[in-house]
């Protein structure tokens, strides 16, 4: 009886299944276009997806198992449920097959309803805490179903009421797998979360690269409004990736900036990201909001602008420029969605055409498009730091080995200190140096993350053909910002050039023995990652082996390396400076408390800044170049 | 002016000068006097420059239309010495414009602070200077706070047509954003004044020496005060008036002898001339 109604179950299933992905890709198709390529995209898939998002989702063993277990068992099940219910193909192999796979479904169900009995605070609830249920249902169902064609029990067993029971679990567990996959249910992740991988935005993410610079935005059309407004103004492939999103919070768990109390959750944005290509209102959404602001009172549509000019919008303002770019939230993703890139896009639209930069973010792009520095400092008094250190310039010396990008932090007092322990260690291990000097200008990373791109590429291409008429052999700076955006962010504007982060850079030369240290003398360090030296570009090793080799006891925080948390200083979230409960430095300076170390090496200006600003006591803090320039030992004379 | 025709609001703008890396950029005032005019509901703002037209302009207009502006009216002079009055004065009777709206002084060029007093004594306008905020702009007038020394604000109304320069005490002007500049629409508007006037001002020019503005040292001022109150009294003190007098409802005729007689007294008008 079953079994004639199964395969029409199963088809009909199917069926709506395909409708709801047609229209399911009418919405992303509302996007711009991407260019990405279709086939080659597809066949990676696979790979993408056995092996890199594999290695994301290992990071949490528990679920990794279970997800094995559960999505491997399904869709080997799916495939042999066509074979045998639908198409009724007769064969005993194929049935016991059908009974591993639901078997292995049914395990992975398990466990994931033991997640969901307490479910931590980052997990969405609501049809997510359906979902094991459903699990059950389609496993258990075409568990049972199959038992007569392997010849275990008799063809017509149970009778009227069994059928009909097991009719309606079957109906459930196909609503939920197929119908759910491509209406907008907790299964969409698997159809979407496919797609997303094979036309991502960033395929150098995939076979262990790293993507990470800010993709230029083509300031030239004059007519199209610059930056994202409305969701349709994401190009297609990005609103495919929110879609993927599976609202398992391992963004929000590790967002300094939803810690900190202040209106951003990484995964509600992408959840009011999918709320806006589908149009509708929030309510829907069942995990945590934005600190401090409720859930149910914004809406949005594919072509009304997120941000709305009066009313309710999809999202408030604050939200974007909480963001620290620290990109956390795109580390721990599963599904390799880019969060930061989003939140810029938006960004860029509120600078670029509403001149809406807030608090004293107006102020930092007047003062970067008029003195090339973030604080008005006049561009010609760059060196002064400098002044009693005669340091080669290119402007005179034209070619050199290293050359050494100070930053604004030349500006700074506290990071004048880090400057000139760098140019001690440059000397005593005699590096061919120089610097730009007040030929240098700022970066450009603030404005551009500041969504100030027009600025951006004012300076980039400036310091680009400024950079052109020197020869050198690779750039050297303390700065990992400036480092980020020379090493990876210049070369759209023609500007490929080898840099080193200092620490990378010291780290070299004391490997080829150019350096030299004295025991060191002190209490326990702890190291702080930089989000743009860790992060952004991989550099984990180098600091710590350098401090290492200096004779330090190294303890790491709990949260270090690719896990490290922001000091609060990157995005330009300083100059935006949002409210919140507590200030991410702070809690930063917790971590580092609760190691017992004496004193915090950093590697960046910004963290010596933000870091510093806490209140005493608390460790010392000093950037590498200091610890390392005081355990310096001279080989012929001592200074 | 009828109405229902919302009245209409000129805005000069002229081109500024970073103080630091003399880069060229929106003048400070003239941003605060496009801001009050784009903050004022129901009002035609009609933005206009005059002037050469170079890269330095340019962007400087730009950064006007950045505010949200779609239009800025550019009439152009023919050389750096044309008088830039007749052809505005033209311009503006054209527009039928009611409150013409422009900073106290140039960032740039002579800076004399003369263009607001000038234009209006040729369009037989009253001119008021140390616009703060605007009240109102009604039928046949204009009602707005003035700015006095320490904070001190004056209500002042005024009958339009007029010319109003505005104070820095203003706030401060909106950001400019990248994508409106680009797209807004600098309107070239061919001089089409019959008495051009051609000044010497150029040829003086010529021979300035700039050096740059540098805050005189202010002598310290030895405050005994024994309370906080006290010094901060001192410290906002401003320097007593000594002497003058206030005459109030006195005649036009004898107020302008008093004046007069001030001037003579003070030396600037010589004793001999006759009134
Ligand atoms: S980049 Fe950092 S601050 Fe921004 S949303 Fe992601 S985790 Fe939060
Ligand atoms: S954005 Fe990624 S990490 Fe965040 S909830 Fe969604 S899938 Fe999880």
């Amino acid at each position: 009886m079953l079994n004639q109604i199964l395969p029409l179950l199963i088809f009909g299933a199917l069926l709506v299944a395909v409708i709801g992905a047609v229209k399911r890709v009418k919405l992303w198709r509302n996007g711009r276009p991407a260019k990405v390529p279709i086939l080659a995209g597809l066949a990676a898939m696979p790979r993408r997806y056995l092996v890199d998002l594999h290695h994301v989702v290992a990071r949490d063993k528990y679920i990794s198992n279970t997800h094995v277990a559960t999505g491997g068992g399904f869709v080997l099940a799916l495939l042999l449920i066509i074979l045998v219910h639908g198409l009724q193909l007769n064969s005993q192999f194929l049935a016991w097959a059908l009974l591993a796979a639901t078997g292995s479904m049914f395990v992975g169900a398990v466990f994931v309803a033991k997640r969901r009995v307490q479910p931590p605070s980052r997990l969405s609830k609501g049809p997510w805490m359906r979902l094991p249920k459903s699990l059950f249902a389609f496993s258990l169902g075409f568990f049972l179903v199959t038992l007569p064609a392997t010849g275990l029990i008799p063809v017509e067993w149970g009778g009227w009421l069994v059928a009909i029971l097991l009719g309606a679990v079957i109906l459930w567990g196909l609503s939920e797998m197929l119908l759910g996959m491509t209406w907008g249910g907790p299964m969409k992740h698997a159809f979407a979360g496919a797609l997303h991988l094979a036309f991502h935005r960033r395929a150098e993410r995939f076979n262990g690269g790293r993507s990470t610079g800010l993709k230029p935005l083509n300031l030239d059309k004059e007519h199209e409004p610059l930056g994202v407004n409305q969701p349709s103004e994401f190009t297609w492939n990005q609103l495919l990736g929110f879609d993927a999103c599976v609202q398992c919070g391992r963004c929000e768990s590790v967002c300094p900036a939803f810690a900190a109390g202040q209106p951003l959750n990484p995964k509600k944005l992408i959840q009011d990201m999918v709320v806006g290509l589908a149009g509708g209102t929030d309510a829907g959404y069942t995990g945590s909001a934005y600190p401090g602001k409720t859930v149910g009172e914004h809406q949005g549509g594919p072509f009304a602008s997120i941000i709305a000019q009066e009313g309710q919008g999809l999202l408030d303002a604050e939200t974007l420029w909480s963001c620290t770019t620290c990109r956390a939230c795109v580390e721990e993703c599963p599904m390799m969605i880019e969060h930061v890139d989003a939140i810029v896009d938006m960004r860029r639209h509120l600078t670029l055409e509403r001149g809406a930069t807030p608090n004293k973010g107006s102020e930092v792009i007047d003062n970067l498009i008029a003195t090339d520095n973030p604080n008005g400092f006049n561009p010609q008094s760059r060196m002064n730091w400098a002044a009693d250190l005669s340091l080669p310039v290119l402007s005179d010396v034209k070619r050199t080995d290293v050359l050494l990008w100070m930053g604004d932090g030349a500006f700074d007092m506290r990071n004048q200190r880090s400057l000139r322990a760098l140019v001690k260690i440059l000397r005593a291990a005699k590096v061919d140096f120089a610097v730009l000097g007040n030929e240098e200008r700022d970066s450009g990373d603030v404005a551009r993350r500041l969504g100030d791109e027009a600025t951006f590429q004012r300076l980039a291409k400036e310091n680009v053909t400024t950079l052109a008429q020197y020869s050198f052999r690779s750039i050297v700076t303390c700065d990992p910002h400036s480092f980020h955006v020379l090493k990876n962010e210049y070369g759209d504007f023609g500007g490929r050039y080898v840099v080193y982060h200092h620490t990378t850079y010291i780290n070299q030369l004391r490997q080829i023995g150019k350096l030299h240290f004295a025991p060191y003398k002190g209490g326990s360090v702890t190291y702080h990652d930089p989000c743009y030296l860790g992060r952004y570009n991989g550099e984990y090793e180098a600091p710590r082996d350098l401090l290492k080799a200096a004779g330090i006891t190294l303890v790491d925080m709990e949260r270090s390396g690719y896990r490290s948390r922001c000091c609060g200083g990157g995005g330009g979230a300083p100059i935006t400076d949002i409210p919140g409960k507590q200030r991410i430095p702070d809690m930063r300076m917790d971590d580092i408390r609760s190691t017992g170390a004496e004193r915090v090496a950093v590697g960046c200006p910004q963290c010596t800044a933000m870091l510093e600003g806490v209140v005493e006591p608390r460790p010392e803090v000093l950037d590498i170049a200091e610890i390392i320039a005081n355990q310096l030992v001279d080989e012929e004379v001592t200074l | 002016m009828s109405l229902n025709q919302a009245p209409r609001v000129a805005v000069l703008l002229s081109v500024g000068q970073h103080p630091v890396t003399r880069r060229p950029r929106r003048a400070d005032q003239d941003a605060r006097a496009l801001e009050l005019a784009l903050n004022q509901p129901n009002t035609d703002v009609v933005p206009i420059h005059v002037g050469q037209a170079s890269s330095e302009t340019e962007v400087a207009l730009r950064s006007y239309l950045g505010m949200g502006v779609s239009q800025i009216d550019h009439l152009e002079v023919s050389t750096t010495r044309e008088d830039i009055l007749p052809s505005l004065a033209q311009h503006l009777k054209q527009l039928n414009v009611q409150v013409v709206l422009c900073g106290t002084r140039a960032e740039t060029g002579e800076g004399s602070g003369l263009v607001p007093y000038l234009l209006a004594k040729k369009l037989g306008w009253p001119i008021v200077s140390g616009l703060a905020s605007i009240e109102s702009i009604a039928s046949g007038s204009m009602t707005f706070l003035q700015a006095l020394p320490r904070g001190q604000r004056r209500r002042v109304k005024v009958s339009l047509p007029a010319v109003v320069a505005v104070d820095p005490a203003s706030p401060p002007a909106r950001q400019s954003a990248f994508g409106p500049a680009q797209r807004g629409d600098i309107q070239l508007v061919p001089s089409t004044s019959m008495d051009a006037e051609i000044t010497d001002a150029e040829s003086d020019r010529q021979v300035w020496q700039y050096q740059v503005a540098k805050k005189r040292p202010k002598r310290l001022k030895i405050i005994k005060a024994t309370s906080a109150r006290d010094r901060f009294k001192a410290a906002a003190a401003k320097a007593d008036a000594s002497g003058g007098k206030v005459l109030q409802e006195i005649s036009a005729d004898s107020a302008a002898e008093e004046i007069i007689k001030l001037l003579k007294e003070e030396g600037v008008l010589s004793t001999n001339s006759s009134s």
